[in-house]
């Protein structure tokens, strides 16, 4: 119980935090808007309808790297992490916290970016919105992991593409798969595999990353 | 005679290791029969296939070291880990190479993003790309072994669910020759196989353990000059 109480309270810190000051959250929301206006003029004129639904995942996977590249700034800036690390139990319980926070985000840009994309490209289909609920729980698991280990780096911001985009080309693969395929269940157990697979891998890990 | 073997490790790895090649190549040359496809440019199969199995290899052991890292806290898994990977990375591009060659000869084009393997192999590379750079960019000591040691051990989970997630997107053009009924290939082409991944396992194996005891020296070398300038 204490284990969930220690998460609880480490992802409402990081929603009041947004609440109060709002970094995040609207450049996320305007970066996936304006990556939108970008697409249609990346899409010459007769272009089949499915390259869109396809570029919707690069949206995604940018607009969680935005949001990402901020996710342990406040952390950092004031090395409130040590103070972290000093005063939670469980180590992985910082993890799970930030995940959460950062899964909110996501959600949050999503259910404003999903219907505009149905506006601007065509309608959004029930299995696309299963596959973004999907690949946001992969996104930020490894991502909060990631944004953790690019915190410690020099590099930082630099870093964290670098990691972050290789490891989640099974989830581009998986999400485009679920949104044009002609049998979107298996690509929906790919993401659901992938999610079970790298969120144990992340959770078991974390505390090497933060503690020396 | 035991600690003997070990001070002339390299050496006898060495030579085992030219011997098995020199082998190889002449199985390769004169046992394994000519395709009746491909004819000649088949045979760059036996340099391909052991090149990836043996970065496979690498990555598995690099992975392997970094559990030591985090389990036992071996400090000296760090560095093996590192080498195992530096390792993997060169015989992966080298298995990016020949692919991509015998791609050219046999569909005439020079990449192919309905070949599984080299798909997941230009991911690898992408991934262990990013392990030197984040490497290189955290200061040595006990954390920079812990977040490379993370990041390895991602690199194995990686490897089977971009397999997957590949060979699911894709069509199967990529000539599978290990399917659950055995090795399709004749006993002289497996011969010849078998001789070409051992000789290539045991190249792998000097070439990672001249690395290792450069970057060893190296690090005795730093610490001799630290104590020097006090």
């Amino acid at each position: 119980m204490s284990y969930l109480a220690d998460v609880g309270a480490l992802a409402r810190k990081d929603l009041l935090l947004e609440l109060r000051s709002r970094d995040t959250l609207p450049a996320m929301l305007l970066f996936v808007l304006s990556s939108f206006v970008v697409f249609h003029f990346v899409l010459p004129t007769g272009t089949d309808r499915l390259a869109a639904q396809g570029l919707l995942w690069v949206a995604i996977v940018f607009t969680a790297l935005l949001g990402l590249a901020r996710a342990f700034s406040a952390e950092r800036e004031q090395s409130v992490l040590d103070g972290l690390v000093l005063a939670t139990r469980d180590l992985s319980a910082i993890w799970f916290g930030k995940a959460l926070s950062i899964l909110a985000f996501l959600a949050l840009a999503e259910v404003v970016a999903l219907p505009v994309f149905g506006l601007f490209f065509g309608r959004v289909e029930l299995r696309t919105v299963a596959a973004v609920a999907l690949a946001d729980l992969g996104i930020a698991a490894v991502g909060t992991l990631l944004a953790g280990m690019a915190a410690a780096s020099r590099a930082r911001e630099l870093l964290l593409p670098l990691l972050f985009l290789p490891l989640v080309i099974p989830l581009v693969i998986g999400g485009v798969g679920a949104t044009v395929a002609d049998h979107p269940s298996s690509y929906l157990g790919l993401l659901a595999l992938y999610d079970a697979v790298f969120g144990l891998v992340a959770w078991g890990s974390f505390a090497y990353v933060v503690a020396e | 005679m035991t600690r003997a073997l070990r001070q002339q490790r390299l050496p006898i790895l060495a030579v085992v290791a030219c011997a098995l090649m020199a082998a190889a190549i002449a199985s390769i040359a004169y046992v394994a029969p000519v395709d009746a496809n491909q004819g000649l440019s088949q045979k760059i199969f036996y340099f391909h296939v052991p090149i990836a199995l043996t970065a496979y290899a690498f990555f598995a052991w690099g992975a392997w070291k970094a559990l030591r890292v985090l389990w036992k806290r071996d400090e000296a898994a760090d560095l093996e880990s590192y080498v195992a990977i530096h390792q993997g990375v060169i015989f992966g591009v080298l298995t990016l190479v020949t692919g991509s060659i015998w791609a050219k000869i046999s569909w005439g084009v020079w990449w192919a993003w309905s070949s599984n393997q080299l798909v997941l192999f230009l991911v690898l590379f992408l991934f262990y790309a990013a392990y030197f750079m984040l490497r290189y960019s955290v200061d040595p000591g006990p954390q920079r072994a812990n977040l490379c040691a993370v990041y390895a051990l991602f690199g194995v989970a990686l490897i089977p669910v971009s397999f997957l997630a590949i060979r699911l997107a894709n069509d199967f053009i990529h000539p599978t020759v290990f399917t659950s009924n055995g090795p399709q290939m004749s006993g002289r082409m497996f011969f010849a196989f078998c001789l070409s991944w051992a000789a290539m396992l045991a190249l792998a194996a000097s070439l990672y353990h001249v690395e290792l005891a450069g970057k060893r020296l190296d690090s005795r070398l730093r610490e001799l000059r630290e104590v020097l300038a006090r």
